[in-house]
Protein backbone atom coordinates (compact mmCIF):
# COMPACT_ATOMS: atom_id res chain seq x y z
CA UNK A 1 0.00 0.00 0.00
CA UNK A 2 0.86 3.47 -1.03
CA UNK A 3 2.74 5.75 2.02
CA UNK A 4 -0.26 8.36 1.19
CA UNK A 5 -3.21 5.88 1.20
CA UNK A 6 -2.41 5.23 5.23
CA UNK A 7 -4.17 6.76 7.10
CA UNK A 8 -1.28 9.15 8.84
CA UNK A 9 -0.32 10.00 4.95
CA UNK A 10 -3.95 11.01 4.67
CA UNK A 11 -3.52 13.35 7.51
CA UNK A 12 -0.03 14.48 6.47
CA UNK A 13 -1.53 15.48 3.29
CA UNK A 14 -4.31 17.06 4.38
CA UNK A 15 -2.12 19.01 7.04
CA UNK A 16 0.20 20.14 4.18
CA UNK A 17 -2.32 21.40 2.38
CA UNK A 18 -3.77 23.20 5.01
CA UNK A 19 -0.40 24.74 5.68
CA UNK A 20 -0.42 25.95 1.92
CA UNK A 21 -3.15 27.53 1.39
CA UNK A 22 -2.52 29.23 5.10
CA UNK A 23 1.07 30.46 3.84
CA UNK A 24 0.28 31.46 0.91
CA UNK A 25 -2.97 33.22 1.88
CA UNK A 26 -1.37 35.18 4.61
CA UNK A 27 2.17 36.24 2.02
CA UNK A 28 -0.44 37.07 -0.67
CA UNK A 29 -2.31 39.35 2.32
CA UNK A 30 0.81 41.24 2.97
CA UNK A 31 1.05 41.77 -1.17
CA UNK A 32 -2.17 43.44 -1.42
CA UNK A 33 -2.11 45.46 1.50
CA UNK A 34 0.56 46.84 -0.13
CA UNK A 35 -0.98 46.86 -3.29
CA UNK A 36 -4.27 48.85 -1.81
CA UNK A 37 -1.98 51.63 0.37
CA UNK A 38 -0.28 52.02 -3.30
CA UNK A 39 -3.95 52.05 -4.85
CA UNK A 40 -4.82 55.30 -2.03
CA UNK A 41 -1.57 56.67 -2.91
CA UNK A 42 -2.22 57.15 -6.70
CA UNK A 43 -5.94 58.19 -5.74
CA UNK A 44 -4.49 61.04 -3.62
CA UNK A 45 -1.74 61.50 -5.58
CA UNK A 46 0.76 61.17 -3.20
CA UNK A 47 3.85 58.93 -3.52
CA UNK A 48 2.38 55.84 -0.66
CA UNK A 49 4.61 53.49 1.23
CA UNK A 50 8.32 53.64 -0.63
CA UNK A 51 10.80 53.35 2.19
CA UNK A 52 10.95 49.90 3.12
CA UNK A 53 12.27 47.36 0.76
CA UNK A 54 11.55 47.74 -2.97
CA UNK A 55 8.88 50.46 -3.89
CA UNK A 56 8.24 50.07 -0.14
CA UNK A 57 7.14 46.42 -0.56
CA UNK A 58 8.42 45.25 2.61
CA UNK A 59 6.55 47.84 4.50
CA UNK A 60 3.53 45.51 5.72
CA UNK A 61 6.57 42.86 6.95
CA UNK A 62 7.58 45.65 9.08
CA UNK A 63 4.41 47.04 10.19
CA UNK A 64 3.85 43.65 11.18
CA UNK A 65 7.14 43.19 13.03
CA UNK A 66 6.37 46.15 14.63
CA UNK A 67 2.73 45.30 16.10
CA UNK A 68 3.72 41.79 17.17
CA UNK A 69 6.50 43.22 19.44
CA UNK A 70 4.64 45.45 20.92
CA UNK A 71 2.80 44.97 24.62
CA UNK A 72 -0.76 43.98 24.79
CA UNK A 73 -2.58 46.14 26.98
CA UNK A 74 -5.69 44.75 28.64
CA UNK A 75 -8.00 47.29 30.40
CA UNK A 76 -9.17 47.36 33.80
CA UNK A 77 -12.69 45.83 33.82
CA UNK A 78 -12.23 43.89 30.93
CA UNK A 79 -13.55 39.99 30.98
CA UNK A 80 -10.21 39.25 30.15
CA UNK A 81 -10.42 35.29 28.60
CA UNK A 82 -13.53 36.64 26.17
CA UNK A 83 -11.26 39.47 25.33
CA UNK A 84 -8.31 37.36 24.25
CA UNK A 85 -10.57 34.90 22.51
CA UNK A 86 -12.38 37.75 20.06
CA UNK A 87 -9.68 38.33 17.95
CA UNK A 88 -8.33 34.81 17.50
CA UNK A 89 -12.27 33.69 16.35
CA UNK A 90 -12.22 36.60 13.99
CA UNK A 91 -8.91 35.97 12.77
CA UNK A 92 -9.58 31.70 12.39
CA UNK A 93 -13.17 31.62 10.98
CA UNK A 94 -12.00 33.45 8.32
CA UNK A 95 -8.68 30.70 7.40
CA UNK A 96 -11.53 28.38 8.25
CA UNK A 97 -13.77 29.20 5.63
CA UNK A 98 -10.87 28.91 2.73
CA UNK A 99 -11.39 25.28 3.90
CA UNK A 100 -13.85 25.31 0.41
CA UNK A 101 -12.73 27.41 -2.06
CA UNK A 102 -11.63 25.65 -5.13
CA UNK A 103 -8.91 27.67 -7.18
CA UNK A 104 -8.74 25.05 -10.20
CA UNK A 105 -10.20 21.87 -11.17
CA UNK A 106 -10.47 19.46 -14.25
CA UNK A 107 -11.07 15.71 -15.11
CA UNK A 108 -8.01 14.60 -13.38
CA UNK A 109 -7.77 16.94 -10.38
CA UNK A 110 -9.49 19.73 -7.58
CA UNK A 111 -6.87 21.96 -5.87
CA UNK A 112 -9.49 22.41 -3.20
CA UNK A 113 -9.02 20.99 0.63
CA UNK A 114 -12.33 20.29 1.50
CA UNK A 115 -14.78 19.34 -1.72
CA UNK A 116 -17.76 18.90 0.20
CA UNK A 117 -21.31 18.71 -1.70
CA UNK A 118 -22.62 22.25 0.46
CA UNK A 119 -19.44 23.94 -0.19
CA UNK A 120 -21.03 27.23 -0.51
CA UNK A 121 -23.42 26.88 2.63
CA UNK A 122 -20.42 26.14 4.96
CA UNK A 123 -18.83 29.70 3.41
CA UNK A 124 -22.29 31.14 4.07
CA UNK A 125 -22.39 29.58 7.71
CA UNK A 126 -18.40 30.09 8.43
CA UNK A 127 -18.97 33.80 6.98
CA UNK A 128 -22.05 34.18 9.70
CA UNK A 129 -19.59 32.90 12.76
CA UNK A 130 -17.46 35.82 12.09
CA UNK A 131 -20.00 38.77 13.96
CA UNK A 132 -18.93 36.78 17.19
CA UNK A 133 -15.33 38.07 17.05
CA UNK A 134 -16.50 41.25 16.48
CA UNK A 135 -19.47 41.15 19.44
CA UNK A 136 -17.43 39.17 21.53
CA UNK A 137 -14.24 42.11 21.40
CA UNK A 138 -16.79 44.77 21.66
CA UNK A 139 -18.24 43.99 24.78
CA UNK A 140 -15.79 42.37 26.45
CA UNK A 141 -13.70 45.63 26.10
CA UNK A 142 -15.63 47.58 29.08
CA UNK A 143 -16.01 50.34 27.16
CA UNK A 144 -18.94 52.85 25.66
CA UNK A 145 -17.42 52.96 22.27
CA UNK A 146 -16.27 49.13 21.35
CA UNK A 147 -19.42 48.46 22.60
CA UNK A 148 -21.83 50.68 20.47
CA UNK A 149 -19.21 49.68 17.51
CA UNK A 150 -20.16 45.89 18.16
CA UNK A 151 -23.58 46.55 18.04
CA UNK A 152 -24.04 48.23 14.79
CA UNK A 153 -21.42 45.49 13.52
CA UNK A 154 -23.68 43.05 14.45
CA UNK A 155 -26.53 44.23 13.11
CA UNK A 156 -25.15 45.41 9.75
CA UNK A 157 -23.53 41.89 8.87
CA UNK A 158 -26.96 40.05 10.10
CA UNK A 159 -28.94 42.87 7.31
CA UNK A 160 -26.72 42.17 4.89
CA UNK A 161 -26.15 38.31 5.31
CA UNK A 162 -29.83 37.94 4.41
CA UNK A 163 -29.54 39.42 0.92
CA UNK A 164 -25.98 37.86 0.40
CA UNK A 165 -28.13 34.40 0.88
CA UNK A 166 -30.99 35.26 -1.23
CA UNK A 167 -27.95 35.92 -4.03
CA UNK A 168 -26.81 32.99 -3.31
CA UNK A 169 -29.96 31.23 -4.09
CA UNK A 170 -30.23 32.56 -7.59
CA UNK A 171 -27.13 31.26 -8.71
CA UNK A 172 -27.78 27.60 -7.13
CA UNK A 173 -31.47 27.92 -9.02
CA UNK A 174 -29.40 28.39 -12.32
CA UNK A 175 -26.63 25.45 -11.55
CA UNK A 176 -28.70 23.06 -9.30
CA UNK A 177 -25.76 22.26 -6.88
CA UNK A 178 -24.40 23.78 -3.81
CA UNK A 179 -20.63 22.21 -4.87
CA UNK A 180 -18.33 25.45 -5.64
CA UNK A 181 -16.89 23.27 -8.20
CA UNK A 182 -19.88 22.62 -9.84
CA UNK A 183 -21.24 26.27 -9.69
CA UNK A 184 -17.64 27.29 -11.78
CA UNK A 185 -18.01 23.80 -14.48
CA UNK A 186 -21.58 25.13 -14.98
CA UNK A 187 -20.22 28.47 -16.25
CA UNK A 188 -17.50 26.70 -18.58
CA UNK A 189 -19.73 27.43 -22.33
CA UNK A 190 -18.66 27.93 -25.73
CA UNK A 191 -18.84 31.47 -25.55
CA UNK A 192 -16.32 32.24 -22.49
CA UNK A 193 -16.77 35.62 -20.92
CA UNK A 194 -20.00 35.49 -21.59
CA UNK A 195 -21.40 31.91 -20.81
CA UNK A 196 -20.39 33.18 -17.12
CA UNK A 197 -23.41 34.05 -14.65
CA UNK A 198 -22.57 37.59 -14.30
CA UNK A 199 -24.72 38.11 -17.83
CA UNK A 200 -27.46 36.11 -16.64
CA UNK A 201 -27.41 37.39 -12.70
CA UNK A 202 -26.48 40.77 -14.09
CA UNK A 203 -28.16 43.09 -11.34
CA UNK A 204 -26.93 40.46 -8.80
CA UNK A 205 -23.28 41.35 -9.03
CA UNK A 206 -23.92 44.54 -8.34
CA UNK A 207 -25.76 43.96 -5.21
CA UNK A 208 -23.42 40.92 -4.36
CA UNK A 209 -20.49 43.37 -4.66
CA UNK A 210 -22.05 46.36 -2.50
CA UNK A 211 -23.43 43.79 0.23
CA UNK A 212 -19.72 42.35 0.16
CA UNK A 213 -18.05 45.75 0.84
CA UNK A 214 -20.91 46.12 4.21
CA UNK A 215 -20.56 42.36 5.06
CA UNK A 216 -16.79 43.16 5.42
CA UNK A 217 -17.34 46.36 7.21
CA UNK A 218 -15.50 47.93 4.36
CA UNK A 219 -15.69 51.70 3.24
CA UNK A 220 -18.19 53.41 2.48
CA UNK A 221 -20.34 50.89 5.53
CA UNK A 222 -17.00 50.98 7.38
CA UNK A 223 -19.77 51.92 10.56
CA UNK A 224 -18.59 50.05 13.64
CA UNK A 225 -15.04 51.41 13.18
CA UNK A 226 -15.95 55.21 12.21
CA UNK A 227 -13.64 57.01 13.71
CA UNK A 228 -15.64 60.56 13.87
CA UNK A 229 -17.84 59.26 15.93
CA UNK A 230 -16.88 55.99 18.05
CA UNK A 231 -12.86 56.67 17.70
CA UNK A 232 -12.23 52.79 16.49
CA UNK A 233 -15.40 50.84 17.15
CA UNK A 234 -15.20 47.56 18.73
CA UNK A 235 -11.28 47.98 18.32
CA UNK A 236 -10.82 50.17 20.33
CA UNK A 237 -8.81 48.93 23.43
CA UNK A 238 -6.63 46.29 21.17
CA UNK A 239 -3.49 47.19 20.41
CA UNK A 240 -0.63 44.89 19.57
CA UNK A 241 -0.71 41.23 18.25
CA UNK A 242 -4.32 41.26 18.82
CA UNK A 243 -5.23 43.96 16.90
CA UNK A 244 -3.16 42.43 14.24
CA UNK A 245 -5.44 39.32 14.25
CA UNK A 246 -8.43 41.95 13.93
CA UNK A 247 -6.74 43.38 10.82
CA UNK A 248 -5.62 40.16 9.08
CA UNK A 249 -8.76 38.54 9.78
CA UNK A 250 -10.67 41.64 8.07
CA UNK A 251 -8.34 41.34 5.05
CA UNK A 252 -8.86 37.62 4.96
CA UNK A 253 -12.42 38.29 4.79
CA UNK A 254 -12.40 40.84 1.87
CA UNK A 255 -10.13 38.56 -0.19
CA UNK A 256 -12.49 35.58 0.34
CA UNK A 257 -15.51 37.83 -0.69
CA UNK A 258 -13.68 38.46 -3.96
CA UNK A 259 -13.03 35.23 -4.36
CA UNK A 260 -16.42 34.24 -3.88
CA UNK A 261 -17.49 36.86 -6.55
CA UNK A 262 -15.17 35.77 -8.74
CA UNK A 263 -16.18 32.17 -8.51
CA UNK A 264 -19.92 32.79 -8.25
CA UNK A 265 -20.36 35.26 -11.03
CA UNK A 266 -17.29 35.44 -13.14
CA UNK A 267 -16.33 31.88 -13.91
CA UNK A 268 -13.12 31.19 -11.20
CA UNK A 269 -10.58 29.26 -13.15
CA UNK A 270 -12.00 29.54 -16.37
CA UNK A 271 -10.28 31.90 -19.34
CA UNK A 272 -12.07 34.69 -20.65
CA UNK A 273 -11.45 33.80 -24.47
CA UNK A 274 -12.55 30.33 -25.67
CA UNK A 275 -9.62 29.22 -27.08
CA UNK A 276 -6.91 30.09 -24.08
CA UNK A 277 -6.71 27.34 -21.09
CA UNK A 278 -8.10 27.71 -18.33
CA UNK A 279 -5.81 28.04 -15.24
CA UNK A 280 -5.53 28.94 -11.58
CA UNK A 281 -3.89 32.17 -13.23
CA UNK A 282 -7.45 33.30 -14.12
CA UNK A 283 -8.24 32.38 -10.79
CA UNK A 284 -5.84 34.91 -8.97
CA UNK A 285 -5.90 37.56 -11.58
CA UNK A 286 -9.82 38.12 -11.15
CA UNK A 287 -9.50 37.95 -7.21
CA UNK A 288 -6.99 40.52 -7.55
CA UNK A 289 -9.47 42.72 -10.01
CA UNK A 290 -11.84 42.80 -7.27
CA UNK A 291 -9.94 43.85 -4.72
CA UNK A 292 -8.93 46.16 -6.72
CA UNK A 293 -12.08 47.31 -6.75
CA UNK A 294 -12.57 47.12 -3.46
CA UNK A 295 -9.38 49.57 -2.92
CA UNK A 296 -11.03 52.28 -5.50
CA UNK A 297 -14.46 52.30 -3.36
CA UNK A 298 -12.80 52.99 -0.12
CA UNK A 299 -10.96 55.35 -2.04
CA UNK A 300 -13.47 56.85 -3.74
CA UNK A 301 -16.43 57.11 -1.60
CA UNK A 302 -17.55 58.99 1.73
CA UNK A 303 -18.75 56.97 4.12
CA UNK A 304 -22.86 56.41 4.68
CA UNK A 305 -24.97 57.02 7.40
CA UNK A 306 -26.37 54.59 9.64
CA UNK A 307 -30.25 54.64 8.62
CA UNK A 308 -29.23 54.65 5.54
CA UNK A 309 -26.90 51.73 5.61
CA UNK A 310 -30.29 49.67 7.24
CA UNK A 311 -32.83 51.33 5.11
CA UNK A 312 -30.94 49.97 1.91
CA UNK A 313 -29.78 46.56 3.10
CA UNK A 314 -33.38 46.04 4.06
CA UNK A 315 -35.97 48.09 2.09
CA UNK A 316 -33.93 47.95 -1.21
CA UNK A 317 -31.82 45.06 -1.54
CA UNK A 318 -33.21 42.58 0.37
CA UNK A 319 -36.74 43.02 -1.59
CA UNK A 320 -34.47 43.44 -4.75
CA UNK A 321 -32.55 39.99 -3.79
CA UNK A 322 -36.40 38.01 -2.65
CA UNK A 323 -37.77 38.85 -6.28
CA UNK A 324 -34.56 38.08 -8.32
CA UNK A 325 -34.99 34.91 -7.03
CA UNK A 326 -38.21 34.67 -7.67
CA UNK A 327 -37.46 35.89 -11.62
CA UNK A 328 -34.82 33.29 -11.57
CA UNK A 329 -36.70 30.40 -10.64
CA UNK A 330 -39.42 31.32 -13.01
CA UNK A 331 -36.84 31.75 -16.25
CA UNK A 332 -35.07 28.44 -15.13
CA UNK A 333 -38.57 26.62 -15.12
CA UNK A 334 -39.69 27.69 -18.76
CA UNK A 335 -35.68 27.76 -20.10
CA UNK A 336 -34.95 30.81 -20.76
CA UNK A 337 -31.20 30.17 -22.47
CA UNK A 338 -28.56 30.77 -19.72
CA UNK A 339 -30.33 30.19 -17.02
CA UNK A 340 -31.28 26.45 -16.30
CA UNK A 341 -27.80 24.74 -16.48
CA UNK A 342 -28.15 21.81 -14.96
CA UNK B 1 -11.76 2.83 17.13
CA UNK B 2 -11.96 5.13 13.60
CA UNK B 3 -11.35 8.90 13.49
CA UNK B 4 -15.62 9.58 12.81
CA UNK B 5 -15.55 7.60 16.47
CA UNK B 6 -13.25 9.72 17.85
CA UNK B 7 -14.55 12.89 16.58
CA UNK B 8 -18.48 11.79 17.95
CA UNK B 9 -17.14 11.63 21.61
CA UNK B 10 -15.25 14.74 20.67
CA UNK B 11 -18.31 16.49 19.82
CA UNK B 12 -20.75 14.89 22.41
CA UNK B 13 -18.22 15.80 25.68
CA UNK B 14 -18.07 19.28 24.46
CA UNK B 15 -21.52 19.24 23.82
CA UNK B 16 -22.66 17.73 27.15
CA UNK B 17 -20.01 20.48 29.04
CA UNK B 18 -21.24 22.96 27.21
CA UNK B 19 -24.72 22.55 28.24
CA UNK B 20 -23.43 22.27 31.71
CA UNK B 21 -21.47 25.22 31.78
CA UNK B 22 -24.59 27.05 29.77
CA UNK B 23 -26.71 26.47 32.90
CA UNK B 24 -23.92 27.13 35.63
CA UNK B 25 -22.18 30.33 34.15
CA UNK B 26 -22.65 33.38 36.95
CA UNK B 27 -22.18 35.82 33.93
CA UNK B 28 -25.54 35.60 31.54
CA UNK B 29 -23.66 36.28 28.34
CA UNK B 30 -21.10 33.84 29.10
CA UNK B 31 -24.20 31.44 29.24
CA UNK B 32 -25.31 32.54 25.68
CA UNK B 33 -21.31 31.75 24.81
CA UNK B 34 -21.35 28.42 26.62
CA UNK B 35 -24.61 27.54 24.71
CA UNK B 36 -22.99 28.54 20.93
CA UNK B 37 -20.30 26.20 22.04
CA UNK B 38 -22.94 23.49 22.52
CA UNK B 39 -24.52 24.11 18.99
CA UNK B 40 -21.45 24.05 17.07
CA UNK B 41 -20.70 21.03 18.60
CA UNK B 42 -24.41 19.33 17.75
CA UNK B 43 -23.93 20.98 14.35
CA UNK B 44 -20.24 18.91 14.20
CA UNK B 45 -22.74 16.03 15.54
CA UNK B 46 -25.17 16.18 12.47
CA UNK B 47 -22.33 16.67 9.83
CA UNK B 48 -21.04 13.13 11.67
CA UNK B 49 -24.54 11.80 10.96
CA UNK B 50 -24.37 12.76 7.16
CA UNK B 51 -26.62 14.80 7.64
CA UNK B 52 -24.27 17.81 6.09
CA UNK B 53 -27.63 20.21 4.95
CA UNK B 54 -28.85 20.32 9.01
CA UNK B 55 -25.60 20.89 10.13
CA UNK B 56 -24.81 23.96 7.92
CA UNK B 57 -28.87 25.07 8.51
CA UNK B 58 -27.66 24.56 11.97
CA UNK B 59 -24.97 27.09 11.46
CA UNK B 60 -26.36 29.50 9.99
CA UNK B 61 -30.04 30.00 11.69
CA UNK B 62 -28.87 28.82 14.77
CA UNK B 63 -25.69 30.13 15.80
CA UNK B 64 -25.65 33.07 12.75
CA UNK B 65 -28.68 34.45 13.89
CA UNK B 66 -30.55 33.26 16.44
CA UNK B 67 -28.12 33.30 18.90
CA UNK B 68 -26.55 36.29 17.49
CA UNK B 69 -29.83 38.41 18.75
CA UNK B 70 -30.43 36.11 21.81
CA UNK B 71 -26.41 37.57 22.68
CA UNK B 72 -27.67 40.83 21.99
CA UNK B 73 -30.48 41.25 24.47
CA UNK B 74 -28.69 39.44 27.01
CA UNK B 75 -25.87 42.11 26.51
CA UNK B 76 -28.42 44.98 27.03
CA UNK B 77 -30.56 44.20 29.44
CA UNK B 78 -29.10 44.40 32.84
CA UNK B 79 -29.94 40.68 34.48
CA UNK B 80 -29.36 40.02 37.87
CA UNK B 81 -28.73 36.22 38.02
CA UNK B 82 -28.14 36.04 41.63
CA UNK B 83 -31.90 37.14 41.75
CA UNK B 84 -33.32 35.18 39.44
CA UNK B 85 -31.50 31.46 40.74
CA UNK B 86 -32.96 32.85 44.29
CA UNK B 87 -35.88 31.25 43.04
CA UNK B 88 -34.47 27.86 41.58
CA UNK B 89 -35.97 25.56 44.59
CA UNK B 90 -38.93 26.89 43.77
CA UNK B 91 -39.11 26.54 40.15
CA UNK B 92 -37.71 23.29 40.45
CA UNK B 93 -40.46 21.25 40.35
CA UNK B 94 -41.73 22.42 37.04
CA UNK B 95 -38.95 22.09 35.52
CA UNK B 96 -38.01 18.56 36.24
CA UNK B 97 -41.59 18.02 34.94
CA UNK B 98 -41.11 19.83 31.65
CA UNK B 99 -37.81 17.40 31.27
CA UNK B 100 -39.24 14.53 31.77
CA UNK B 101 -42.19 15.00 29.35
CA UNK B 102 -39.56 16.06 26.79
CA UNK B 103 -38.19 12.62 27.23
CA UNK B 104 -41.18 10.74 27.70
CA UNK B 105 -41.87 12.43 23.82
CA UNK B 106 -38.38 11.21 22.71
CA UNK B 107 -38.60 8.12 23.42
CA UNK B 108 -42.32 7.83 22.16
CA UNK B 109 -41.10 9.19 18.73
CA UNK B 110 -37.59 7.30 19.01
CA UNK B 111 -40.01 4.06 20.07
CA UNK B 112 -42.36 4.05 17.20
CA UNK B 113 -40.08 4.78 14.42
CA UNK B 114 -37.10 2.35 15.63
CA UNK B 115 -38.15 -0.65 17.30
CA UNK B 116 -41.95 -0.65 16.58
CA UNK B 117 -42.79 -3.60 13.86
CA UNK B 118 -44.48 -1.11 11.17
CA UNK B 119 -41.16 0.98 11.96
CA UNK B 120 -39.11 -0.34 9.04
CA UNK B 121 -41.94 0.33 6.34
CA UNK B 122 -42.58 3.29 7.25
CA UNK B 123 -39.37 5.13 7.16
CA UNK B 124 -38.67 3.39 3.63
CA UNK B 125 -42.09 5.33 2.67
CA UNK B 126 -40.08 8.38 3.56
CA UNK B 127 -36.59 8.56 3.02
CA UNK B 128 -35.11 7.65 -0.56
CA UNK B 129 -31.92 5.38 -0.44
CA UNK B 130 -28.84 7.63 0.89
CA UNK B 131 -26.54 6.12 -1.80
CA UNK B 132 -29.32 7.70 -4.61
CA UNK B 133 -29.33 11.27 -3.62
CA UNK B 134 -27.63 14.01 -1.65
CA UNK B 135 -29.41 14.95 1.45
CA UNK B 136 -29.93 18.34 0.36
CA UNK B 137 -31.84 16.98 -2.52
CA UNK B 138 -33.69 14.91 -0.38
CA UNK B 139 -34.80 16.94 1.74
CA UNK B 140 -35.86 19.26 -0.32
CA UNK B 141 -37.94 16.84 -2.44
CA UNK B 142 -39.59 15.69 1.38
CA UNK B 143 -40.47 19.49 2.11
CA UNK B 144 -41.38 20.56 -1.46
CA UNK B 145 -42.62 18.03 -2.68
CA UNK B 146 -44.24 15.17 -0.34
CA UNK B 147 -45.88 17.30 2.52
CA UNK B 148 -45.69 20.87 0.65
CA UNK B 149 -49.04 22.03 2.15
CA UNK B 150 -47.68 21.07 5.62
CA UNK B 151 -44.68 22.84 4.98
CA UNK B 152 -46.97 25.95 3.41
CA UNK B 153 -49.01 25.52 6.61
CA UNK B 154 -46.04 26.04 9.22
CA UNK B 155 -45.28 28.72 6.92
CA UNK B 156 -48.44 30.66 7.13
CA UNK B 157 -49.08 29.80 11.25
CA UNK B 158 -44.95 31.74 11.44
CA UNK B 159 -46.42 34.86 9.36
CA UNK B 160 -49.56 34.84 11.87
CA UNK B 161 -47.35 34.92 14.74
CA UNK B 162 -45.05 37.80 13.06
CA UNK B 163 -48.03 39.89 12.15
CA UNK B 164 -49.34 39.64 15.92
CA UNK B 165 -46.26 40.36 17.27
CA UNK B 166 -45.67 43.40 14.85
CA UNK B 167 -49.25 44.05 15.39
CA UNK B 168 -48.45 44.27 19.50
CA UNK B 169 -45.80 46.41 19.20
CA UNK B 170 -46.58 48.97 16.42
CA UNK B 171 -47.93 52.52 17.58
CA UNK B 172 -47.91 55.39 15.56
CA UNK B 173 -46.79 58.51 17.32
CA UNK B 174 -48.00 61.86 16.26
CA UNK B 175 -45.24 63.44 17.44
CA UNK B 176 -42.18 61.37 16.38
CA UNK B 177 -40.64 63.00 13.77
CA UNK B 178 -40.05 60.64 10.74
CA UNK B 179 -37.89 60.61 7.52
CA UNK B 180 -38.72 60.96 4.35
CA UNK B 181 -35.99 59.62 1.95
CA UNK B 182 -37.05 61.42 -1.37
CA UNK B 183 -37.24 64.56 0.37
CA UNK B 184 -33.66 64.76 2.19
CA UNK B 185 -32.38 63.38 -1.40
CA UNK B 186 -34.03 66.38 -2.78
CA UNK B 187 -33.04 69.40 -1.07
CA UNK B 188 -30.35 71.36 -2.68
CA UNK B 189 -28.21 74.18 -1.27
CA UNK B 190 -30.19 77.01 -3.21
CA UNK B 191 -33.57 75.50 -0.85
CA UNK B 192 -31.59 74.91 2.60
CA UNK B 193 -29.19 77.34 2.38
CA UNK B 194 -30.43 81.43 3.24
CA UNK B 195 -26.93 83.70 3.09
CA UNK B 196 -28.02 87.11 4.40
CA UNK B 197 -25.80 89.86 3.83
CA UNK B 198 -25.39 91.13 7.21
CA UNK B 199 -23.56 95.01 8.21
CA UNK B 200 -20.82 94.91 10.35
CA UNK B 201 -21.99 96.21 14.09
CA UNK B 202 -25.59 95.31 13.35
CA UNK B 203 -27.44 92.10 14.29
CA UNK B 204 -30.03 90.43 12.22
Amino acid sequence: MDFFDTNFGIFLTMLGQILLVTMILLLSLTILIWVERKTFGLVQLRKSVNVVGPWGLLQTFADFIKMAVKEIIIPAGADKAVFLLAPLISFVLVLVAWATVPFYADEDSTWIIADINVGILYILAISSLEVYGVIMGGWASNSKYAFLGALRSAAQMISYEVSIGFIIVGVLLSTGSLSLVDIVMAQDGAYGFFSWYWLPHLPMVVLFFVSALAETNRPPFDLPEAESELVAGFQVEYSSTLFLLYMVGEYAAIVLMCALTTILFFGGWLSPIPGIPDGVFWFVAKTLFFFFMFSMVKAVVPRYRYDQLMRLGWKVFLPMSLGWVVIVAAFAQYGVPGYARW
Amino acid sequence: MTVAGYAFYLFAIVAVAAGLFTVMARNPVHSVLWLICAFLSSAGLFVLLGAEFIAMLMLIVYIGAVAVLFLFVVMMLDVDFAELKAGMAQYMPVGLLIGVVILMELSLAIGSWVFADAAPKMRVAVAPAPQEVENTAALGRLIYTDYVYLFQAAGLILLVAMVGAIVLTLRHKEYVKRQDVLAQMYRDPAKAVELKDIKPGQGI
